[in-house]
């Protein structure tokens, strides 16, 4: 069917319909918000960089670059489970470019309570996300409570960690072989660490690596809550969408447990990304724990281009073309084309299905 | 189809060698013309030639499935990608060279000039070092020579150049080889394919795991 709907909104709908069902209730913010916000909690943020002026009052604001710290930092005594969704322009700084551009995001945030039963949803409403968009998507899921422990256990410095992060980041087993060395890491621990880059699969092919994991008490507990949700998840319709691997990884500093991303076939770069984030509850002296995930309108943009759909009839009629018989060909022609535009000029662009009343031509 | 980037030049020719030898041949790229753009329907490959620094940008933006790139491009411009093999090809260092007679006093600022901009503040912050760097695109060696820079920090294979312009290495302090590089989304729809690639090449290249 023809819709008049803009691509964002096409995007959007669906994914609001989704939130709503599962009880999450519209959160709505202000796009400014004050700069000491993202200050405080620069490494947060994708983009360090952030649009910033002064208000009448001087205080110096930020147009906003992320939703989640808003809805954080206005959340007071969190009791219980609290669930919203939003869909909001955020500016930030584009990695192709450098310049800052208006991102479109739609996503949710379930702050307080957050025990195994709402980690499974959020992961069950990323999945369902994905699906508004495409048959071919796959979600990718990482606990960096497995990944730190395991790191903790290697007694890296805080530097080897992030190198090591890093080549998790990248799947780079030549560059863990050389952080290991150079920090003289044994070589069962090493094993380890590499294991973890070559995992990748969905939960019944993973099942019996994820236990070689277990190296602490910490890991254990992990390890288990990993296996139980994998297992809920996996019995659903989405099983087979679903990969563990251990190269989703955000900043420990704000992020803990299960962190995962999105991808759907044809789309260059993930789509969605979220995961659990008590430790930036922690530093923003909020109680409770908190996960969510934004899916990112802007790429799946490329996803509703349907040229078919789009396609515009011109009808050309001259000054002295009757009124009438510009009105008929219009109402016939707009039977068949989605969008007709009536005009004295003929298009420019070439193989516009075009109709010339001052050539005498008719709609068929 | 899977498409693959190659870094136009001698690299990039080793390059296709091994890919040719892992099974994933293409005849008409040996072809001598101008052509960029190759495809072997049969193996479903298509590989293009393109700036050996392009390469990170093609994969990461999705034009390539996969490609070939130098760790110095990946460090200096930190795509996000996959960095799935060390091909142990093209093995150079980055390195910090001046003129012979050079030595760094520290009573200002060094004056350095590079291409990689991120890799040398990266390095001379590690040592609290207050630089102030000199962006060029090449004959980077000339700089020193000229009152240009102090030093001058690039890739440097024989050392050849730098002996012939009367310069000395200072400090080798990155080792450099070529890279097997996936693009994230590709790998998480094409994986097989690109494992089975990528285990054919380090059968090939003898990586040890």
């Amino acid at each position: 069917m023809f819709s008049v709907l803009k691509t964002k909104e096409k995007i959007i709908l669906p994914l609001r319909s989704v939130y709503k069902k599962y009880g999450y209730s519209e959160y709505t913010v202000n796009k400014f918000e004050e700069y000491d916000l993202y200050a405080k909690n620069k490494d947060f943020l994708v983009s360090g960089r952030v649009i910033t002026f002064t208000d009448t009052d001087g205080k110096l604001l930020a147009l906003k670059p992320d939703v989640t710290l808003s809805i954080i930092k206005n959340c007071k005594n969190i009791e219980g489970t609290k669930k919203y969704f939003y869909d909001e322009s955020v500016f930030r700084v584009s990695g192709g470019t450098g310049a800052f551009k208006e991102i479109t995001q739609a996503g949710l945030e379930c702050l307080g309570k957050v025990d195994d039963y709402q980690i499974y949803e959020v992961l069950f409403l990323a999945l369902s996300s994905l699906s508004c968009f495409s048959k071919e998507f796959v979600l990718y899921l990482s606990d960096l409570d497995i990944v730190t422990a395991i790191m903790d256990k290697a007694k890296l410095s805080i530097e080897a960690k992030n190198k090591i992060l890093n080549c998790l980041s990248s799947k780079s087993i030549s560059g863990v072989k050389e952080t290991c060395l150079e920090n003289g890491i044994c070589a069962e621990d090493e094993k380890l660490l590499v294991s973890l880059i070559k995992t990748n699969g969905n939960y019944e092919k993973v099942k019996n690596v994820l236990n070689s994991f277990v190296v602490d008490e910490k890991s254990k507990i992990a390890v288990e809550r990993f296996n139980k949700i994998l297992s809920l998840l996996s019995a659903t319709e989405y099983g087979k969408n679903i990969v563990v691997d251990f190269s989703v990884v955000n900043d420990v500093n704000y992020y803990n447990g299960i962190v995962f991303n999105g991808f759907i076939e044809g789309v260059p770069t993930s789509v969605l990304s979220g995961g659990q984030y008590d430790n930036l509850m922690i530093k923003m002296g909020k109680n409770g724990c908190a996960i969510g995930f934004a899916v990112y309108a802007n790429r799946l943009e490329n996803l509703f281009i349907d040229k078919e759909n789009e396609k515009i009839a011109y009808l050309i009629y001259g000054n002295d073309t009757p009124l009438e018989e510009i009105f008929c060909a219009f109402k016939k022609l707009s039977q068949k084309y989605n969008s007709v535009k009536a005009q004295t000029t003929r298009p420019e662009e070439d193989g516009a299905v075009v109709v010339d009343l001052t050539k005498g031509e008719k709609v068929c | 189809m899977l498409n693959v980037a190659l870094p136009k030049g001698r690299l990039g020719e080793k390059v296709y060698n091994l890919f040719e030898q892992a099974g994933y041949e293409c005849p008409s790229i040996k072809e001598n013309n101008r052509k960029l753009i190759f495809e072997n329907p049969e193996k479903q490959i298509r590989y293009f030639w393109v700036k050996p620094s392009d390469v990170p940008i093609y994969v990461e933006r999705g034009s390539a499935d996969i490609g070939v790139a130098g760790k110095d491009i990946l460090l200096e411009y930190s795509p996000e990608v996959y960095e799935l093999l060390d091909l142990k090809m093209g093995k150079c260092s980055m390195a910090v060279a001046g003129k012979k007679d050079f030595i760094d006093d520290n009573r200002r600022p060094l004056i350095v000039a590079t291409k990689f901009q991120k890799i040398a503040k990266q390095y001379y912050g590690m040592q609290d070092r207050q630089i102030d760097i000199v962006h060029l695109n090449g004959s980077i060696e000339i700089a020193p020579i000229l009152n240009l820079a102090d030093v001058i920090v690039d890739i440097v294979e024989t050392g050849t150049t730098l002996k012939e312009n009367d310069l000395k290495v200072i400090d080798k302090f990155l080792p450099i080889s070529a890279r097997l590089i996936a693009n994230k989304s590709s790998y998480a729809f094409k994986r097989e394919l690109i494992e089975k690639i990528k285990e054919s090449l380090y059968q090939l290249t003898k990586e040890q795991l």
